[in-house]
């Protein structure tokens, strides 16, 4: 969506000019394009975090980060953890977290504070469209002063409560993210564990859960059990509807997924771009190396996707295995360059190939796509995905790299350019370590060095 | 291997409960719910158990037939449950539905326990959907809006029609018993959502959390007329016409006097929509995802044209619009699936102008309107026209509003006669084919008199029957002793159920 709610009202109607990069038609004014920002609400959007240490606070807001990054809304999270540490540095024991710890109670709250400020500069003067403001946040009063500072700067609150009990899932919590923590980095395993329990038990006593009546009023989620439960009070717009669509669909249960592009088709063999062509020799090769590759990683009830384009429909006949097919997995539409060669639309459209090279993200082709509007296509492809367990996506050059960029937390700037290589399977399996769900990525080429000559795009 | 193009088609079929004191919603959320389902192409359908029970029995008296202690009134509630059940058995087993909506309060243990029994005996998920409400003035409006133009309330005496709904409220008070589902809490203000389980289930609840009840109206029209349009030519992104501007003027003039207060203007990201927004001199929003049918190959060709140069595109084409997909574009079906997240945005809105094109146009309406892949691509959207959708009780009410500058016809109708049908060709990708909640196969349903006595001042049973049951309703009476049973099963799927006129007898929902 664009909107242009910057305008003044002034002579109308304006003369209407296309943006030649982009291909989006936008009123002049004295031949000067005016700016417009790709914006989903009206006012920024603080997000806070609330929960005891260990239920995955922090997992959530650099998940949802990510997600409403690559989605096209700038977010930011902040980590008062963070600010401590730098503050402290260095961490004794969990003293400091005692409730009656004066000097420890002024730090804290100066950090919080501190955050605050940044928060306050990302989203008033640099343009930034959410913020999560990731902490305990467990007492009403603490939630009061964010409260406050969000209605002095024009912002909207969402919390977001994580409540868990099961003390399998919190150990677990413990061993996987708090072990490696800067705060422990001399401690063995054993005393670090014995530390945090007890630095939870600092903030136990005090904590206020969000209530159902105290809190009727405040927008929220609760998540109960790793997401077994969820409690969604007074949803106010529409990027709180996402964020509560996007945390109710993901999960943390082990799994894999795949990423391939279909085999080599004809028209990759000829440098052409687009189009609907078939598997060519080669390519057929490596659908059945991919079958086997397939068997020997013995993947326990793996879906298979693949685009409505025939060569990847292709590849995935020869699996041998049923397979959901996606018309938002299609490639990127050329336009009018569909089934051209690059030294061709250098000749044909020397101002649009020039473009391109420009910003290319956001070119979109003549009666064509960008690779923003291949964001926008594919975020029910994500969400799928989060909500699904072992899949194999058998897809293409363009759309790869999107849901890379998704997965590997990449900017649009980097985007276009990631390495998609013919032939190569992709493996992502999330690891939490230093609380980031990051992926360990092995590519995997099930057909030795026998790349396809494509052109490089 | 069976190619799944939609998984969640090949999964168990699902049965959404409703859960609620009367006047909690739960027939608008079923209803709206069904028609969004069906319009992504998941075939759904309700079964309101207050329908079985008016056809089980006439003439509604009293709320006294809500009363726990009323035995024979529960003996007829519970047959009509079974009834239904027996419908969504075969709604979901043979007719090849998705999703049966199980519309009813379901506020005892006991008819919940008939429920998952039912369930677990065919397989079959169940998701519950409960709505609670502790907001007395919602409830009110609910009732008067709703029940008083209901055929359970003949007199309009607004007094006694609320104290006599209230009544029924009070017998319904028991505990819940909280179960697998989402919680729908004060029309939509807070939502408790416990282990949801698949795909379809996250749609519904993301679905529940977005639409709202409050008053507003949505305006749907087509850009003004464009130099293509005067052409003949489809597609393209050509700019307006002198008359096209002229509409667009008038178009200022009609927001203008219609006062709408923070309306919304929404546009494609074609000239055409776009130059029509900007005659009306207030901010809009360009959604690429409104943009017209991709027509491919035929892009700004006249039909003519293309009638001569693909001649057999243009033939598949009448025989099935909505599946049709051009060379190298898009079909009807894709438009839908493109045209989701508008429809989320459209029900979390207020007041919203959508100015976009033909065949966008039909995918919206046939939503609002209930429209199916039958209707949908021959509904009438002429240029220079309207549409102003209000959402009333449980439906929608349309007014067209014809802004009286010409412009050429591009409507093209329903071909004649019988097409005949290549039966290999349509080959369904990825579901999204709107059906709509008529579109389900209707089975017919007998009900007749039992072997009750019943007071002879009371009408007779057949009398109350529609003539073609009466002869049924005879034979039964006039039956052997051996016909004493309560329930005789005539069909497969179709159960008699014995109904009782007497005069002391009230109803209500079941």
């Amino acid at each position: 969506m664009i909107d242009n709610q910057e305008f003044m009202v002034e002579a109308y109607p304006r003369e209407l000019t296309q943006n030649p990069l982009r291909k989006i038609w936008m009123p002049c004014k004295n031949g000067h394009i005016v700016h417009r920002r790709v914006c989903m609400t009206n006012c920024p959007t603080l997000i806070v975090t609330v929960g005891l240490p260990a239920r995955g606070k922090t997992y959530i807001s650099k998940k949802l980060t990510r997600y409403l990054n690559w989605i096209g809304v700038p977010t930011k999270e902040f980590n008062v953890g963070q600010y401590r540490r730098e503050c402290l540095k260095i961490y004794k024991s969990f003293e400091f977290f005692r409730p009656d710890n004066e000097e420890g109670l002024k730090i804290r709250r100066q950090c919080a504070l501190s955050a605050l400020n940044d928060v306050r500069q990302y989203l008033s003067v640099e343009g930034g469209q959410v913020a999560v403001f990731d902490a305990t946040n467990t007492t009403r009063d603490r939630r009061k002063t964010i409260i406050m500072f969000a209605e002095q700067n024009g912002y909207r609150v969402f919390f977001v409560e994580s409540v868990c009990e099961d003390p399998e899932v919190i150990a677990q919590n413990i061993v996987q993210v708090k072990l490696g923590n800067p705060d422990y980095i001399d401690c063995n395993s054993d005393e670090a564990i014995k530390d945090f329990m007890k630095r939870i038990k600092c903030y136990e006593s005090s904590y206020q859960p969000l209530d159902e009546v105290l809190d009727r009023d405040l927008s929220y989620i609760k998540i109960m059990d790793v997401g077994r439960r969820y409690l969604v009070n007074r949803v106010v717009d529409h990027v709180q509807s996402r964020i509560v669509y996007y945390l109710m669909n993901i999960h943390i249960t082990p799994r894999s997924i795949y990423l391939c592009r279909h085999g080599e088709s004809d028209l990759n063999i000829k440098g052409r771009i687009g189009g609907d062509s078939g598997l060519s020799d080669r390519g057929k090769e490596f659908a059945k190396r991919l079958r086997n590759f397939l068997q020997e990683q013995n993947i326990k009830n793996l879906k298979v996707w693949t685009s409505q384009m025939k060569r990847t429909i292709q590849t995935a006949e020869i699996l041998g295995v049923s397979y959901e097919q996606w018309k938002s997995l299609n490639e990127i539409d050329a336009g009018v360059c569909e089934e051209m060669m690059y030294e061709e639309i250098q000749e044909r459209y020397p101002l649009e190939f020039a473009l391109r090279d420009q910003d290319k993200y956001r070119y979109r082709y003549p009666k064509g796509e960008s690779y923003e509007d291949l964001v926008q296509r594919l975020e029910p492809v994500i969400m799928e995905l989060e909500r699904q367990e072992n899949v194999l996506v058998i897809c293409h050059q363009a759309v790869l790299r999107c849901l890379l960029a998704y997965f590997l937390d990449k900017t649009a700037d980097e985007l276009p350019y990631l390495k998609c290589p013919l032939h190569t399977v992709l493996k992502l399996t999330p690891v939490a370590y230093g609380n980031t769900q990051t992926f360990d990525l092995t590519a995997f080429s099930p057909c030795d060095p026998q790349l396809s000559q494509e052109a490089p795009s | 291997d069976v190619i799944s193009w939609a998984s969640y088609m090949t999964n168990s079929p699902t049965v959404i409960v409703m859960i609620g004191l009367p006047a909690r919603g739960k027939t608008y959320i079923s209803k709206k719910l069904t028609r969004y389902l069906n319009w992504i192409g998941v075939p759904t359908k309700v079964f309101n158990l207050g329908v079985y029970r008016r056809e089980a029995v006439r003439a509604y008296k009293s709320y006294d037939f809500f009363r726990h202690d009323n035995e024979e009134a529960m003996k007829i509630r519970k047959q009509c449950a079974l009834v239904a059940l027996q419908d969504v058995k075969a709604y979901l087993t043979e007719e090849g539905g998705q999703i049966a909506v199980f519309d009813a309060t379901n506020t005892t243990r006991e008819r919940r326990d008939l429920i998952q029994d039912f369930v677990k005996e065919n397989a079959f998920k169940v998701f519950f959907v409960e709505s609670v409400c502790d907001d007395p003035e919602v409830i009110a409006a609910n009732i008067l809006e709703v029940k008083v133009s209901s055929p359970d309330y003949p007199e309009r005496h607004r007094e006694r029609v609320m104290d006599d709904f209230l009544k029924r409220i009070e017998c319904y008070k028991l505990l819940y018993w909280d179960l697998s589902f989402i919680k729908v809490i004060n029309v939509g203000q807070r939502f408790l959502v416990n282990r949801v389980q698949d795909y379809i289930q996250s749609k519904i609840v993301y679905y529940l959390m977005n639409i709202h009840v409050h008053s507003h109206s949505i305006y749907l029209c087509r850009h003004g007329e464009s130099k293509h349009n005067v052409e003949g030519r489809i597609g393209g992104d050509s700019e307006l016409s002198p008359r096209g501007k002229q509409f667009a003027h008038a178009l200022r003039d009609f927001i203008d006097e219609h006062k709408l207060s923070d309306l919304k203007v929404w546009t494609s990201q074609l000239r055409r929509t776009i130059q029509t927004a900007e005659e009306l001199g207030v901010p809009y929003e360009q959604w690429k995802i409104l943009n017209e049918i991709d027509a491919g190959v035929c892009e700004e060709m006249t039909y003519e044209m293309i009638q001569e140069t693909f001649p057999e595109e243009f033939a598949l084409r009448d025989q099935d619009k909505y599946h049709y997909r051009y060379p190298g574009g898009e079909s009807y079906q894709d438009l839908v699936q493109r045209l989701e997240p508008v429809i989320m945005e459209l029900e979390r809105q207020g007041n919203v102008l959508v100015i976009c094109h033909q065949a966008v146009m039909r995918c919206l309406l046939a939503y609002f309107l209930d429209k199916g892949a039958e209707d949908l691509p021959y509904m009438k959207c002429p240029l220079h026209t309207i549409l102003k959708l209000t959402p009333v009780a449980y439906g929608c009410k349309v007014e067209m509003f014809y802004l009286n500058v010409e412009a050429v016809n591009t409507h093209r109708d329903r071909p004649l006669g019988k097409i005949p049908k290549d039966s290999t060709l349509i080959h369904r990708r990825n579901s999204y084919t709107p059906l709509s909640s008529h579109d389900q196969v209707k089975r017919p349903r007998l009900y007749s008199a039992g072997n009750q006595p019943w007071l002879p001042l009371a009408p007779t049973p057949s009398a109350l029957m529609p003539e073609e049951r009466q002869s049924q309703v005879s034979e039964i009476v006039k039956g052997s002793p051996s016909k004493s049973r309560r329930l005789s099963v005539i069909g497969p799927t179709t159960v008699v159920i014995m109904c009782l006129a007497f005069s002391h007898l009230s109803f209500g929902s079941s």
